[in-house]
């Protein structure tokens, strides 16, 4: 067969990963490694970047991503290119909170459109921005599966579902 | 009739345990496999039988992708399950995650053991973190029931399964993006030939399927081809969930017979919300063309018929729509979806969805051309068909279906520069 598939590496792997990120998140990273065939821990890329993204209050910086790059023996523009492509990694500071609020279609005719104004005003922000303080950041999303319970949003690792803006009100009240 | 397959556990509490799947009769048929030792080919045979359709959209038969693998080919291959669910309006995979995971294990392990896979990816949208963990629980319980792993239940046969968690991007629901994305990369489709049945993950054979296809393996196995296949109709074997959403009271999953009326479905989702009469359907998922509500009310849920209507059951994701609605701007949300994830490879996609996009929104914002019309009619045909992946088609069917029938609430949207309703 004329197709050859492997990993894209092409650096040098580095001497002194240790050195890389501390033992917890280097332990997280490795489990994923595990997951997959000697040589491709480039698959773990994913992974990686999300566990780095979370320890760095949810962004990504040029690098954090250079070490991933060293740590999974990628060249850093494989990874830029991962952490480019993904509407999950941010390049960019983002709030304590990032509200992702759905505006596809089951949402939207579902007044997905009123719960963005009630947060825009809530929060003092638009779509896209982050509150003064840093603590919200409100995204738009596209569907996240979860039509049945529209308008809804996602906080974090959380799904909120079938909001009104008192249910809004009570949700970010709680929040830490 | 309902909640036979997927959904069979459905009415236990904490039905995603081990031990209430197990009530079921759940792990059985893997265990009878593995102990009477059933030809490889027997599984494929039965699949391919039962009439099972791949429930990702495509509609593809299961059995005869499987068959595409030989058990006995030598090296590595996988399963890989795509739970990456993003087709606007469908959500009936996280179901399956968070309700009924063991099923779906059962079935990969049965599928690898079909074509002689020992490893098997679950590739999880990312936003799906709650499912994830409902599923990463599940693995660590069949593994320590040895139901996975090395020498299930003392067979000598070994199969491995994995979670893969993904990162916001449609385009990965796309079987050969998702495999891209599994070994690291952007999620960018590959040309096919060759498909993943000869070349897949890590360059090795490899079956991909979507997540309720691969949930039904156990219950069809159990079961028997016949009966699966005569819970629906001809040409749509067996039952099917259905995720509805949109303006009606009681929206969510539901797993009824392949044929059932939709007027039945409707009716089960609690009907219109606020009385309202139905405007319009979409079928199969946000890629599907529209169908008037009226003609919809006639239509039985099942591959012909809704195709026979000149749209597609898709993935089973019913989203209706009510005469509140001005049909524009849902073209309009829609279009913007398919132009903010085209993955860029192809230029038809890339330019064009952006293009699509810009025309519908400026008709929609009260500036559009009376030529825009024949534009966009223009437009999706040197989209669809031109492209390496079915997304240029994803984009060009919603804009087909809109003005095949409801050109005229364009024609008034360029005209007065203001909705027909509303
Ligand atoms: C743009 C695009 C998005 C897709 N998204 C999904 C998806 O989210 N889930 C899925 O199972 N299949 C999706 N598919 C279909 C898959 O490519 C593939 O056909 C399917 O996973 C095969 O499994 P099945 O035969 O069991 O349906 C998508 C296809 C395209 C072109
Ligand atoms: S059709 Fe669109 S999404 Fe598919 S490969 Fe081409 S550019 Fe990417
Ligand atoms: S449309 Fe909002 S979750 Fe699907």
């Amino acid at each position: 067969m004329g197709f050859k598939n492997l990993p894209m590496t092409t650096v040098k792997p580095v001497g002194n990963k240790e050195a890389l990120f501390s033992s917890e998140l280097r332990a997280e990273i490795d489990r994923w490694i595990s997951k997959y065939p000697e040589g491709w821990q480039q698959s773990a890329v994913m992974a990686a970047l999300d566990l780095v993204q979370a320890d760095n209050g949810g962004h990504l910086t040029t690098e954090l991503m250079d070490k991933v790059a060293a740590y999974l023996d990628m060249a850093p523009i494989a990874v830029y290119e991962v952490a480019s492509f993904y509407s999950m990694y941010e390049r960019k500071p983002v709030g304590k909170h990032k509200i992702c609020v759905c505006t596809n279609v089951s949402c939207m005719v579902n007044g997905s459109d009123r719960i963005v104004e009630y947060l825009e005003k809530k929060l003092g922000v638009k779509l896209g921005q982050t509150s003064q303080d840093g603590q919200y950041t409100l995204k738009e999303v596209e569907c996240l599966g979860a039509c049945g319970g529209a308008p809804m949003f996602q906080i974090g690792h959380k799904y909120y579902e079938n909001l009104s803006p008192e249910l809004i009100d009570s949700i970010l009240d709680g929040l830490e | 009739m309902v909640n036979e397959v997927c959904f069979r556990n459905m009415d236990l509490d904490r039905s995603w345990l081990l031990e209430q799947y197990r009530s079921r009769g759940g792990y059985d048929v893997l265990a009878r496999i593995l102990q009477e030792r059933t030809p490889p080919g027997e599984i494929v045979d039965i699949v391919k039988a039962s009439g099972l359709r791949g429930r990702g959209g495509a509609g593809f038969p299961t059995g005869l992708k499987w068959s595409f693998i030989s058990h006995n080919a030598p090296g590595q291959k996988y399963v890989v399950c795509n739970s990456d669910e993003g087709e606007p309006g469908t959500f009936k995979d996280r179901d399956i995650l968070r309700y009924n995971p063991h099923q779906l294990i059962e079935g990969m392990v049965i599928a690898g053991y079909a074509i002689g896979a020992t490893v098997g990816y679950n590739y999880i949208r990312g936003e799906f973190w709650e499912p994830y963990e409902r599923f990463e629980e599940a693995l660590a319980e069949a593994r320590s029931a040895g139901f996975l792993g090395k020498d299930i239940l003392g067979s000598g046969f070994d199969f491995e399964l994995h979670s893969h968690l993904g990162a916001g991007a449609y385009i990965c629901g796309e079987e050969t993006a998702l495999l891209e994305s599994i070994e690291g990369k952007k999620g960018q489709p590959r040309y096919k030939p060759p498909f993943p049945a000869h070349f897949g993950l890590y360059g090795c054979p490899t079956i991909i399927n979507n997540t309720e296809s691969l949930a039904s393996i156990p219950v069809i196995l159990e079961k028997g081809a016949e009966w699966f296949k005569n819970l629906g109709v001809e040409n749509s074997g067996g039952a099917k969930l259905f995720s509805i959403s949109g303006n009606i009271n009681n929206p969510g999953v539901f797993e009824i017979p392949m044929g059932t009326p939709f007027s039945t479905l409707l009716e089960m989702a609690g009907g219109m919300k606020n009385g309202r009469k139905i405007k319009a359907v979409i079928p199969g998922g946000s890629s599907a063309p529209v169908i008037p509500g009226e003609q919809m009310m006639e239509l039985t849920m099942d591959y012909d018929a809704i195709a026979k209507a000149g749209s597609m059951l898709g993935s089973g994701a019913v989203i209706v729509l009510d005469d509140s609605n001005c049909m524009v701007k849902v073209l309009e949300r829609m279009s913007y979806f398919y132009h903010e994830e085209s993955c860029g490879q192809c230029t038809p996609c890339r330019e064009g969805t952006g293009w699509l996009y810009r025309v519908v929104n400026r008709i929609e914002s009260g500036r559009g051309r009376p030529e825009d019309l024949a534009l966009l009619d223009d437009m999706t045909t040197k989209i669809a068909g031109r492209t390496i992946c079915a997304l240029g088609d994803a984009a060009a069917m919603p804009v087909q279906g809109m003005l095949r029938h409801f050109r005229s609430e364009f024609e008034y949207h360029i005209e007065h520069k203001r909705c027909l309703v509303g």
